[in-house]
């Protein structure tokens, strides 16, 4: 085994989450930014090639393989876990920093992963340390929007796994490679990926746990989750032509909702489905120019997504509030943060010179050069959408917009730094996009900037930008108003209600009759019947008698079963007749049967 | 010390500075489709010869997003802000 990969980054990050766990004060927080840096001069100077295999319970394991497509993720996996970091540097406790590194490590896990098992246990380790993230938040809203977290990916990892019991079975193998839908199992691997990748119906998770998360915690929710569920979609079902239907409607639905929200968190969550909604179709074309573009997207995206969720951050920070109903006119005194807030702005409207552009581009035209008409008016109508409701909406809503009357201080200086190293790439991508073209999994032979590209993409933008003027002015925008929008979660929010109060009903209804009946009612009888048995039975028999002769009922017999019964004195004739009773009764079950 | 901050004047709240800002928004439309006489396009899709298909897509798709958010879908699905807590 070559090894110039001396440990394999999510170990790296697992270590350093152990060593930050003992550490304190300013050493932790200089060790745990550190970690992303040493584990990616790891992986920097390591060749493509698979590591760490080994044989577990009969299984081939590959912990590590590092081939074009992996390596892309797992760059841009440590430079949003590295600015995540330095973003987060004004918590104290050390729980942050075990369960973020904790966290992007397992993305990394799922990222290198050469086989089905060990995709497996970094996907759970996925799941488990997103919620704390969540929880971390310690409100009453956090813990719910965390437990419901934990449920739905539980139920996605089952999924998961039934498809990769089902695969191992018909293959043989655990080796995690392209997968075909008529293939055993992989139609359960291909819905447990789809979950984490928020798709339609599968996606209310994301919208209802990320805005409750730490805001730290946001920033790398937004990154690892949706985006490992991206690159396994990219890995396992490239070309899988339903990803591209899926796909266009994720970009599309989203936008509608948010238009009408007023959380602003709530706002990029849904954006963010939209945006990899955009990838989705990518890797459902399926064509060198389809996959570069989807993964070109996914690098530029976790860039301006963390960006905003950076700045919506900072202003949860200083104000305390997040909704659109309660913020406005920050840019006085935040100058910064709504400067880093608008690049990120532009970015994810791609507008040309900032990243969105030079990678939503390869997937449009990708689909333009496919004839997906259909699927290409979608997308472009989505790009004017997502200009409108996350371009124009988000930076407006907070910074400028009618003045709430806040004055807060400009965000801390990690904050900012950590804001303005995503700003500059941003920009930088944009403005140099052969930096990331060059290391995309297939030669890239494209141009963004052409004049024609360029205008049309401008005038696209700015007569949507037309549009929400013309309806500010005209007041036909919708207000802000405070209300929680039903989506999907509805389902198992309000039928879980159902569900607890139909089992509580049904099982407790039983349980009850249960104990009362024979709790308490035959347990009764029992004990009457059997502390005097043979008195009792002869009670009831001489009743019996009594009431069929119609003769009155004589004391002094009762007294005197009474006294035998307690005495225990039988004559001995009695004793006999019963005898060969029971021997008769047992020579005729044996004749019968 | 608030209320000094208050008394400050800042880059929009004078509404010169506001009117300044949608001039020259309103200019760059029009700069913007005047440009397209001088380009030469290459497209995929025969609508995407029309002149200025992208500017009125961008507009008409924009306008029909909100308002189907707005009179459509907030009506279904727009509760109080405690409806999940009972």
């Amino acid at each position: 085994m070559t090894s110039s990969l001396l440990i394999p980054p999510p170990f790296v990050f697992i270590l350093g989450a152990l060593l930050v766990a003992c550490l304190r004060g300013r050493l932790l927080k200089v060790v745990a930014v550190a970690v992303p840096v040493v584990s990616f001069l790891i992986l920097y100077s390591a060749p493509d090639g698979t590591y760490g295999s080994l044989s577990f319970i009969g299984l081939d394991l590959a912990l590590a393989e590092v081939d074009r497509l992996s390596r892309i993720f797992g760059y841009i996996f440590h430079l949003i876990a590295f600015l995540g970091l330095v973003f987060s540097l004004h918590h104290d406790d050390c729980a942050h920093y075990v369960v973020g590194l904790l966290y992007a490590g397992a993305a990394l896990g799922v990222t290198f992963a050469g086989d089905f098992f060990t995709l497996f246990l970094f996907w759970e380790t996925l799941t488990v340390s997103a919620t704390f993230l969540i929880i971390a938040r310690r409100t009453a809203g956090a813990r719910g929007a965390a437990l419901r977290y934990l449920l739905v990916h539980a139920a996605g990892g089952l999924c998961l796994l039934t498809g990769i019991v089902l695969h191992y079975h018909a293959s043989g193998s655990v080796a995690f490679t392209a997968l075909d839908l008529a293939q055993p199992g992989a139609i359960f691997i291909f819905l447990g990926f789809g979950l984490n990748c928020s798709w339609p119906l599968l996606h209310a998770w994301l919208v209802d746990s990320y805005p409750e998360a730490t805001i730290a915690g946001t920033v790398f929710l937004s990154a690892f989750t949706t985006k490992s569920a991206v690159y396994v979609l990219a890995r396992a079902f490239p070309g899988c032509e339903p990803l591209i239907w899926i796909g266009a409607a994720m970009v599309a639905f989203p936008i509608f909702f948010a238009v009408i929200e007023n959380d602003l968190r709530r706002v990029l969550s849904y954006s963010l489905i939209n945006q990899v909604g955009y990838m989705v179709v990518g890797i459902g074309i399926g064509t060198e120019l389809a996959i570069n573009g989807a993964v070109c997207h996914a690098y530029a995206h976790i860039l301006y997504k963390g960006l905003l969720f950076m700045s919506m951050g900072a202003v949860i920070y200083r104000t305390g509030k997040i909704n659109a109903t309660d913020l406005g006119g920050l840019y006085r005194t935040m100058p910064l943060t709504a400067a880093f807030c608008m690049i990120g702005a532009a970015a994810i409207s791609a507008f040309p010179l900032f990243s969105g552009f030079i990678a939503k581009s390869m997937i449009v035209d990708a689909a333009a050069g496919g004839h997906f008409q259909i699927v290409w008016l979608i997308l472009v109508f989505a790009s004017a959408g997502v200009f409108h409701h996350a371009g124009i909406k988000i930076p407006f809503f907070a910074f400028f917009s009618h003045d709430a009357g806040l004055r807060p201080k400009e965000a801390p200086l990690h904050m900012l730094l950590a804001m303005g190293g995503a700003a500059f790439m941003c920009v930088f991508l944009g403005v140099y996009p052969d930096f990331v073209y060059g290391m995309l999994p297939f030669p890239v032979d494209y141009e963004p900037y052409t004049f024609a590209h360029v205008l049309a993409q401008r005038q696209l933008l700015f007569f949507s930008a037309l549009a929400f003027t013309l309806l500010l002015l005209a007041g036909i925008y919708p207000p802000e108003i405070r209300s929680v929008n039903l989506d999907a979660d509805w389902f198992y929010r309000k039928g879980s209600r159902v569900f607890t109060l139909a089992a509580d009903r049904i099982f407790n209804g039983i349980n009850s009759w249960a104990e009362r009946v024979l709790g308490w009612r035959l347990t009764g009888v029992l004990v009457r019947f059997f502390s005097e048995p043979g008195g009792n039975l002869q009670k009831y028999c001489m009743r019996l008698a009594t009431e069929y002769s119609g003769a009155e009922q004589r004391a002094d017999l009762l007294e005197q079963v009474d006294r035998r019964s307690r005495t225990a004195t039988y004559p001995i004739g009695v004793w006999v007749l019963l005898a060969v009773l029971l021997l008769a009764i047992m020579s005729v079950l044996f004749i019968l049967f | 010390m608030a209320k000094k901050q208050n008394e400050k004047k800042y880059l929009f709240d004078n509404p010169r500075n506001v009117k300044r800002l949608l001039g020259i928004f309103y200019a760059s439309l029009v700069v913007l489709l005047g440009l397209e006489f001088f380009i030469h396009k290459h497209p995929h899709f025969a609508w995407e010869k029309w002149f200025g298909f992208y500017a009125i897509y961008g507009l008409v798709s924009c306008i029909l997003l909100v308002l189907i958010a707005k009179y459509v879908l907030r009506p279904l699905v727009m509760r109080d802000e405690d409806y999940y807590d009972e």
